[in-house]
């Protein structure tokens, strides 16, 4: 007998019960051996088997064991384009934030910029301010908002920064790593300046998301932005969702707090955060789109088990497409999406996704 | 990222507290103050006089958020809403809100 499953590239695929028992073996070794944590044990990787061979088209959680949800990408995934895996409908953001409150059902909602980077706000918030107040005036759920902080956008062409990369290939390694510390500051100027605005109309929480896609600089700035902005809003929360498993070395010497970043898994990645302010964090495994779904959620479960056996804060794993055992894929196969959050609740008990 | 089907809407319900169908705002509401998720779960029934099979319960819910008068999924007329279901809410939790806040210090003036 053999089973409907995935592979990480949304591919359909019929897989033998040993077949999928092998790669739930390989993606949890895999993942230990990386990040140096422990493999699920044996009676887990028997509960992720039952899950991902459940006969069903869709699965769940157990009752009693549900958790929070918090959400990325927020109103644009309705009214705006396949950027942002919106489906265009024609609303404002105030009406797609309401539709995730009453017709998502959802725990939480983000309010964001089209762009959703937080660069392009500074000079527009006070129409973020304005949007922000109307949301706020007629939700009841708790609103974040979100953003990147897409350090890219402080290089050349687009910002005032020689271009790091470029510099690193003509061997200025000195005049690269400048580079990355003045976006670095820069960054930390701009979310405090979009932040304290939004603070003052009301805001609830803010969402740094897919930190350290610009690498070791950019979680640095995050952390060093999370730090100050709990000072100066202090009834704040802070959420910081993660851009990859793996803090890139770009820069390679930057510390935080005397901890070398470039090279950090999600566990590590969790308690800098939680010293730096954090008040939700959410870790990130990258799937694998040529391995399958048992693989990937596998090495995705043991990895995050291990950041929420570690972490004093909530973790809410990130579990978008491309992340957290999901497949790369805009539309996202609900059969995957259903046996991944069950997996991550169930085996890696998180607090929320 | 993913579509709304496919991704937000897929994990509500296949893990999701419900949102205010339920108690999901409220105890996202106590994750945001660092509450881990059983604590803030036990916090949020202690609260509401309930138990934490409650708080996910559409049956339970629905009938104590009318009760106390918190907002309800549906558009009930007179049922509190936004912001006035937040103050009662920041009340019920004993917990700040920071819009309800804000609204204080406007009523003030």
């Amino acid at each position: 007998m053999d089973y409907l499953t995935r592979m990480g590239d949304g591919r359909p695929v019929r897989m033998s019960k040993e077949q999928i028992k092998a790669d739930i073996e390989a993606g949890t070794k895999d993942a230990a051996e990386k990040a140096h944590v422990p493999e699920l044990s044996g009676a887990e990787q028997e509960h992720l088997l039952e899950i991902i061979t459940d006969p069903n088209r869709l699965v769940a959680v157990e009752p009693g064991r549900e958790v929070v949800l918090t959400h990325d990408v927020g109103p644009l995934k309705v009214m705006a384009d396949q950027s942002n895996s919106g489906v265009s409908i024609p609303c404002s953001r105030e009406q797609a934030m309401c539709i995730y409150e009453k017709a998502f059902s959802a725990d939480t909602a983000e309010l964001g910029h089209i762009d959703y980077s937080f660069k392009p706000v500074k000079p527009i918030i006070t129409q973020e301010q304005s949007v922000l107040q109307n949301v706020l005036h007629m939700t009841i759920l708790p609103i974040f908002y979100g953003a990147m902080p897409n350090l890219g956008l402080y290089y050349a062409p687009d910002g005032p920064f020689p271009e790091p990369i470029g510099l690193i290939k003509d061997r200025k390694i000195g005049e690269a790593k400048e580079s990355m510390e003045n976006a670095a500051h820069r960054f930390v100027e701009d979310l405090e300046y979009i932040t304290v605005r939004l603070y003052e109309v009301g805001l609830d929480a803010l969402n740094i998301d897919t930190t350290g896609a610009g690498g070791d600089a950019d979680f640095y700035a995050s952390l060093t932005a999370t730090e100050k902005i709990k000072k100066e809003c202090p009834y704040l929360c802070v959420e910081m969702g993660m851009a990859g498993e793996f803090i890139l070395g770009f820069h390679t010497e930057l510390k935080y707090q005397g901890v070398k970043l470039a090279g950090l898994w999600p566990h590590q990645q969790a308690s800098l955060a939680e010293k730096a302010g954090v008040d939700i964090f959410g870790p990130v495994v990258n799937t694998k789109p040529s391995l399958s779904f048992p693989l990937n959620i596998a090495r995705a479960v043991t990895l995050v088990k291990h950041c929420v056996k570690e972490s004093k804060i909530p973790i809410h794993v990130n579990m978008g497409m491309g992340v957290g055992g999901i497949p790369m894929y805009e539309t996202p196969p609900v059969d995957a999406v259903t046996r991944a959050s069950k997996a991550m609740v169930e085996i890696a008990e998180v607090d929320g996704l | 990222m993913g579509d709304p089907f496919g991704m937000p809407i897929a994990h509500c319900a296949a893990s999701g507290m419900g949102g205010i169908r339920t108690a999901g705002d409220m105890v996202a509401r106590m994750q945001m103050l660092r509450y881990r998720l059983k604590d803030a779960k036990d916090y949020v029934a202690k609260k509401l006089e309930t138990d934490t099979m409650a708080l996910r319960d559409e049956f339970e819910m629905r009938r104590l958020r009318e009760r106390l008068n918190i907002g309800t999924i549906t558009g009930v007329p007179g049922v509190a809403r936004g912001l006035e279901a937040k103050a009662r809410i920041a009340e019920i939790l004993g917990i700040r809100i920071n819009a309800v806040e804000r609204l204080k210090e406007l009523v003030k003036l």
